[in-house]
């Protein structure tokens, strides 16, 4: 029998072979990964600085490790370069490698913003453990950091740096950190929260250039201002990974389109996680990656199940202040704000009152659970 | 009293603190907690945590 193929050993590939197993001892299962195939912790990438944790110490379980756990052949290193959906096929190397059945759970890329000066190459972004690994190595030693984008991955590095001693700059051209998720109280609270603990703003302008002289890194931001820095780091968001399912004639969006068995428009292929927009909504975080595996698990072992979204609160690893967002799924609302010194509860409702998303900021980030229970799933 | 971890989010799960807010009284012992409660902040299930600093709590 064909294997069941996973192409990614991220979150999403990694989840969902978990949860297959859960249900399914027997079914051969195959893992291929560009990368070493290393299980890691993806979101303790952003607060590792300050607990002290190395990029060795992050990692889990090894490739080996995996594929006993999980009875699955694991191929590491390997570039899928092509899936022939008639043929039931994937080419990574020289042999085809035949499917039963096909998950795509590739991921996404950072987007890269584009930067003048002899330098601009030089911007890191974290976007696996091997990127964090050399991120901690540039910075071993130094003293100052300068981050792209003051959004959830901007602000938690550029409170991981500060409570590890780095002074930390963030540039956005937005007016507000974390301002297309938060109210405006909350998105200002968090903004003087950060600040106190030593993070620089730089918000409603942009870096135009990055120059490298004898002392280091020269940031040149469009409003006129330079800053040094010993490394850059960018964090403007990510774009998922559709190349390889769009060259397979998949239909793809800003993702790799699914319906809510998270099947794409080839029989047998789906897709999920990072990568993947399930219909309609491409949400990068680890909840809907949870359920989505979870649904995805049991269809694949012969009960198809749609993906279930509850409301699914977003942790904001902040610990200058604690902030938990659960995006409203519509927009015709508006946000209702009770701010305290220790803590601000938003609800946005719509125009009857009813609770759509909220997000909370201080130790008020514990009515978490309480609220979620009273906010409309995104999908029923 | 011990602390669990979750592999995936690094939430902490403590023994001596339990979870007051989401109806785990503190002194809960992991092994009492239903087999179908999961992380609170990422959503992975009870199975996949993992003991940290055994015997030990977090100040």
């Amino acid at each position: 029998m064909d294997p069941v193929v996973i192409i990614g050993s991220g979150l999403a590939g990694y989840t969902l072979a978990r949860e297959l197993r859960k249900l399914d001892q027997s079914t051969p299962l195959a893992i291929l990964s560009r990368d070493d195939a290393g299980f890691y912790s993806k979101p303790m990438l952003s607060n590792a600085l300050a607990a002290g944790k190395s990029a060795a110490q992050l990692a889990g379980a090894n490739a080996a490790q995996m594929a006993a756990q999980l009875r699955a052949q694991i191929i590491a290193g390997v570039e899928v370069e092509a899936i022939d959906t008639a043929r039931r096929t994937v080419q990574a190397g020289a042999t085809p490698m035949r499917y039963s059945k096909l998950v795509l759970a590739l991921g996404a890329d950072p987007i890269a913003l584009p930067l003048d000066g002899d330098a601009a190459q030089e911007v890191m972004r974290v976007n696996d453990l091997a990127d964090y690994a050399r991120f901690r190595s540039a910075i071993e030693g130094k003293q100052s950091v300068v981050l792209l984008g003051a959004g959830l991955i901007g602000c938690e590095f550029a409170n991981d740096l500060v409570a590890a001693g780095y002074r930390a700059a963030v540039i956005d051209p937005a007016p507000r950190p974390l301002g297309r998720l938060l109210p405006e109280a909350v998105a200002e609270r968090l903004q003087r929260a950060l600040e106190a603990a030593g993070v620089s703003w730089h918000l409603g302008t942009t870096a135009r250039a990055l120059r490298r002289d004898a002392a280091g890194l020269s940031v040149e931001l469009a409003d006129g201002t330079r800053l040094r820095a010993d490394a850059v780091l960018s964090a403007v968001g990510l774009r998922p990974r559709t190349r390889l399912a769009q060259c397979a004639g998949l239909k793809v969006n800003r993702g790799i389109l699914t319906d809510r068995l998270l099947q794409t428009s080839a029989a047998d292929v789906y897709a999920l996680g990072d990568c993947a927009e399930v219909g309609g909504l491409t949400l990068p975080y680890v909840l809907p990656l949870m359920q989505a595996a979870r649904a995805l698990a049991q269809t694949l072992s012969g009960t198809a199940t749609p993906v279930f979204y509850p409301a699914m609160p977003v942790v904001v690893k902040t610990p200058a202040l604690p902030v938990v967002v659960c995006p409203p799924a519509a927009n015709s609302g508006n946000w209702n704000v009770h701010a305290a010194a220790d803590g601000i509860e938003a609800r946005f409702e719509d125009a009857r009152g009813k609770l759509l998303g909220f997000a909370l900021a201080g130790s008020w980030t514990t009515r978490k659970q309480a609220l979620t229970r009273l906010t409309p799933p995104v999908f029923d | 009293m011990k602390t669990w971890q979750c592999v995936v989010c690094g939430f902490i799960y403590d023994e001596a603190k339990g979870m007051p807010e989401d109806g785990i009284a503190a002194g809960t012992r992991w092994e009492d907690i239903p087999a179908d409660w999961s992380c609170p902040d990422c959503g992975v299930a009870k199975a996949d945590f993992e003991m940290v600093e055994a015997g030990a709590t977090l100040a």
